[in-house]
């Protein structure tokens, strides 16, 4: 029978939000099976975390160490690998976390890896996984063979939360011996400075693309914003070629936004942009049909940005 | 610092629109435009910019079985600064690129492999995977290296909201590069002149003691059934008509919605 586990997040001694989506992500693999959640910490923070989650899973492993008081997943894939059973079916998010333990844990327990997940079923020993490629330009179907085990990472957000789970799990103590040779050590977290922006407090914001194409336009952009009383947000390749700063961008990586109107400007809708968005009236305008942003839109126009920002600009001035 | 860097080249979306096969197996690939895949671009930069400061040299490596494809985007990067290209043509899948890359790496000596975080699969597990089968410590998500001493570097990791979670790491070590990092260099038609003629080593995966079974798709086990498009509902509603119509829309649903006056 398949083994079910889920690595638990958690940051202050408090589960993170997206722990019940892998219960959800676990029932859709087996809907009677048994899921051990595993959650990897250090003292009284651990405790409280285990404490909280338990009642939602079958079992909780606990694995506590000094060391593991901060989530370095170099020393934590060591600990797994010594708990883990061989044909375990190990579930996380694909998310900074997974991206940096699952590969590797992949080869080292010798189980296939399948990234990215955002729904899946059991049919035998086969995973039938639906996923996306070519940044949700297209989706594919994947299968992987469970039968000695798998590393399955889901995308964040694609797993409706199970909150009423009523398993009433005990804490196990898992704590393991685990090769103090630690070559890479964890130095601090670094908030960068805001400037003074805060696109979190906007009834509308303007968001730009890589639809906006150049730097100069950036002011055409930004003439709208100041026209209609909104701010300018954007997506990651804007930040990434330095034409706006990090503040003012939406996304997992960047800022997490509930508007009243959010207007995306030549932005494609990658799931990383789409996981910012919280809330609000969604109005995309971009130059190719396809683009994944209309699915998640209220409202799309197909156009060129760089003719609608000006007459609308114009129009509202 | 002698710095390995994997790289591919992908489907350019700012110069395709994607088309699925009518039976789902591939998407369509006739007059598709490649080009260096970004995450990789940005790892390219990153190699040659500390060998610039440093002193060593950039290798860039690409698993490829059309032979010109890989030729093209590998001497796109030589370009940028790189002094020598590895190309090994074989169809390799999943776990079966970073064994490949292995094999490739144990024929050099390199202090430091660099991969971009992820690229058109979106699966981001090469640089992890080939991190595990080195036991070389790994990092993901990297968006700032600094030099040390020859044994170790600092580093920066993007991780949820923006922040940035910093940590010293011991060289030999991978690490997968995140967009950002850098700026990357412009390439001059004369840089692409100058490393025209630059002889790039081919292997095949025999010549790496690997063989093509092992790496490619039958040895996976996990496979790409079809590509397809799902139901999505209805999505967005489309509003049409001419510019003026268009404008006027969007007005009255940022009055009605957002509360503009």
């Amino acid at each position: 029978m398949t083994q079910l586990f889920a690595y638990i997040p958690h940051k202050n001694g408090a589960a993170d939000e997206c722990a019940l989506e892998l219960l959800t992500a676990a029932a859709q693999i087996d809907a009677t099976a048994q899921v051990t959640g595993i959650v990897v910490g250090s003292g009284t923070d651990l405790d409280a975390v285990c404490n909280e989650v338990a009642g939602s899973f079958n079992e909780i492993w606990k694995i506590d160490d000094v060391k593991f008081a901060y989530p370095n997943a170099e020393i934590i894939r060591k600990a797994l690998i010594e708990v883990l059973p061989a044909d375990a079916v190990f579930i996380t998010h694909h998310n900074s976390f997974g991206m940096d333990l699952s590969p590797g844990l992949s080869i080292l327990v010798d189980s296939p890896l399948v990234a990215d997940v955002i729904e899946m079923e059991v049919d035998g020993n086969t995973l039938k996984t639906v996923r996306q490629e070519l940044f949700g330009q297209v989706y594919s179907h994947v299968n992987c063979d469970i039968s000695s085990g798998a590393i399955v990472n889901i995308r964040p957000g694609a797993f409706i939360p199970k909150e009423n789970a009523a398993a009433g799990g005990n804490v196990v103590d898992k704590t393991v011996n685990t090769d103090v040779d630690v070559k890479r050590r964890y130095i601090e977290t670094v908030t960068p400075d805001s400037g003074g922006v805060d696109i979190t407090k906007a009834d509308i914001l303007v968001s730009v693309g890589r639809g906006i194409e150049d730097e100069d336009n950036i002011e055409m952009a930004k003439e709208l914003a100041e026209a209609l009383g909104a701010e300018l947000s954007c997506s990651r390749p804007i930040v990434d070629a330095k034409w706006l700063e990090q503040a003012r961008q939406v996304g997992t990586s960047g800022k997490t936004v509930k508007p009243k109107v959010y207007l995306a400007m030549g932005i494609s809708g990658a799931f990383q942009h789409l996981g910012g968005i919280k809330g609000g009236f969604i109005i995309a305008i971009n130059k190719n049909p396809k683009a994944p942003i209309f699915q998640v839109a209220d409202v799309g126009i197909v156009g060129d940005i760089l003719e609608f920002i000006p007459e609308l600009t114009e129009k509202v001035q | 610092m002698e710095i390995l860097v994997c790289i591919k080249g992908v489907p350019d979306l700012e110069e395709n629109e994607i088309e699925i096969k009518s039976d789902g197996t591939d998407i369509v690939r006739d007059d598709l435009v490649y080009s260096i895949n970004e995450w990789d671009n940005y790892a390219v930069e990153e190699a040659i910019s500390i060998t610039e400061d440093k002193g060593g040299s950039v290798t860039v490596v690409t698993v490829e079985s059309d032979e010109e494809k890989a030729d093209e985007v590998l001497r796109r990067e030589m370009a940028m600064g790189s002094q020598q290209g590895i190309l090994v043509t074989d169809a390799a899948y999943g776990k079966g690129i970073a064994s490949v890359l292995k094999a490739v790496s144990e024929k050099g000596s390199y202090d430091l492999i660099l991969t971009g975080a992820q690229a058109d699969g979106g699966e981001a597990q090469v640089g992890g995977m080939l991190a595990a089968m080195l036991d070389r410590p790994y990092a993901s998500l990297v968006n700032m290296i600094e030099v040390i001493d020859d044994g170790k570097l600092k580093i920066g990791r993007e991780i949820e909201g923006g922040d940035q979670e910093v940590s010293e790491i011991d060289l030999p070590c991978v690490l997968s590069i995140q967009t950002g990092i850098n700026e990357p260099r412009y390439v001059s038609l004369r840089g692409i002149r100058k490393v025209s003629s630059v002889e790039i080593p081919e292997y095949r995966a025999s010549d790496l003691g690997l063989s093509a079974d092992e790496i490619g798709i039958d040895a996976s086990k996990v496979k790409r059934v079809d590509y397809f498009v799902p139901d999505l509902g209805e999505g967005a509603e489309m509003i049409e008509g001419s510019m003026e119509e268009k404008v006027n829309k969007v007005i009255e649903l940022l009055k009605s919605k957002g509360g503009m006056s």
